[in-house]
């Protein structure tokens, strides 16, 4: 073989993806011909150099947990029926929830149940929209791009401001439907948390509450007129705080 | 408040999927190029997974999740950043190598951030072979698998991508 005939198998030479003849038939040519033999060492090298480099990126642990979460949240949406044996990880998770559980019992009187079905129905929003394509339909940190566009998409003004001064950053915007009804969804972050506050006219004066759900916390809040039900995976401390802005 | 129950569905997920995690973000987090958006990736990735678990026929299931993570990538990529994707005409794909260009690009000591953005600078489908072959380590056949691509045209790529990076980091002086 020639080296016209070697340089398109030197990269699966290198891989090790040859089979064994035409690998021979590399192995002897690389013997006698010194241009090859430094082009396969330069290969060898970009590789070498790759692998050292350790330039793989790893899953954040609120990444994972937020992976089970969803995971354990969809399951539950389509009442799969319990099974026995709980691997370690559910079993975290069930601790997690069991934790959230007694919060919430310390937060608000049981038995409000128009409340939990809205509490659940924002956390499927939520959830969904954290689905790549779904978070935004506009997308501006700029709150005068954003409240515009809601414009004749909704029959209410919402009130859109930036809290990026408060680490709050407003990232976006998109149309939801909550309660039988289209509302805005004002997107938020904090740090690695994306917070969705949806908004739309308070219909009764109700009193805010706060409850922690299935791994997420929902904050209901009545402010001038419009209602406000915020979702994230927060810590109910410094969502409390989110909500207080607006 | 419910309690979380161990289903069938959640085990099989916890086999197939999770201790792939790592696996998945990796691909999503060169595909998309910052973190918030491979998170993103990454989860609805995931999600899918969990509906499709009962496609999965057995096999190698990084392969399978990696696929999976590629397809919402580009999914992704289409809707929020069209101009990343960059087509790649593939009959230019076959020319031959200058192996003059190539002999002295020996590099030792490539510092890890002029690597990182030399992979960044690649076009998408060459950087993916060159992170499925030489950071997870698939074979041939299994980046032609994800990739959805023949094998001679991840050969193909593959050759590129790394002729790219050396003129790269050839350009950037970072060689010996």
């Amino acid at each position: 073989m020639n080296c016209q005939e070697i340089h398109p198998l030197l990269h699966a030479y290198v891989d090790s993806e040859l089979d064994l003849m035409p690998s021979l038939e590399v192995d002897r040519h690389l013997q006698h011909c010194a241009a090859c033999a430094a082009m396969k060492r330069s290969l060898e090298s970009l590789r070498g150099n790759l692998r050292r480099a350790d330039l793989a990126y790893r899953a954040p642990s609120n990444l994972r947990a937020r992976i089970l979460q969803s995971v354990a949240a969809e399951t539950e949406e389509k009442e799969i029926p319990q099974r026995a044996s709980r691997p370690w990880v559910w079993q975290l998770l069930a601790l997690g929830s069991l934790g959230f559980a007694v919060f919430t019992l310390m937060l608000q009187p049981p038995g409000n149940s128009s409340n939990d079905r809205l509490a659940d129905e924002a956390i499927s929003s939520h959830v969904r929209s954290l689905m790549a394509s779904h978070l935004m339909d506009v997308v501006s940190t700029d709150q005068h791009t954003v409240k515009p566009w809601f414009n004749g998409k909704i029959d209410f003004a919402p009130e859109v401001k930036d809290f990026a001064a408060k680490g709050f950053p407003l990232i976006g915007g998109r149309m939801d439907y909550l309660e039988d009804q289209t509302v805005a969804a004002l997107v938020y972050q904090r740090n690695k948390h994306t917070i969705n506050a949806f908004v739309w006219p308070a219909k009764t004066a109700t009193p805010t509450t706060i409850q922690a759900r299935r791994g997420y916390t929902v904050i209901n809040r009545d402010v001038n007129g419009l209602h406000y039900c915020i979702v994230s995976d927060l810590n109910g401390t410094e969502l409390q705080e989110f909500a207080n802005l607006f | 408040m419910q309690t979380m129950s161990a289903t069938d569905p959640q085990r099989q997920f916890e086999q197939v999927v999770v201790p792939h995690l790592d696996a998945a973000y990796n691909l999503a987090r060169w595909l998309a190029g910052n973190d918030h958006d491979a998170e993103d990736i990454a989860q609805e990735a995931s999600l899918r997974a969990f509906r499709f678990l009962g496609g999965f026929r057995g096999g190698n299931s990084r392969s399978w999740l990696l696929t999976i993570v590629r397809n919402t990538a580009y999914t992704w990529l289409k809707q929020n950043r069209p101009q990343a994707i960059v087509s790649i005409a593939e009959d230019e794909l076959h020319e031959i190598e200058d192996p003059d260009a190539m002999k002295n690009h020996s590099l030792h000591h490539a510092d890890r951030d002029v690597l990182r953005a030399a992979l960044e600078d690649l076009p998408t489908e060459f950087r993916e072979v060159l992170i499925l072959r030489e950071l997870e380590g698939l074979s041939y056949k299994e980046i032609s698998e994800v990739a959805d691509a023949p094998i001679g045209t991840v050969m193909s790529r593959l050759a590129r991508a790394r002729k790219q990076l050396q003129d790269f980091l050839a350009k950037k002086g970072d060689l010996q």
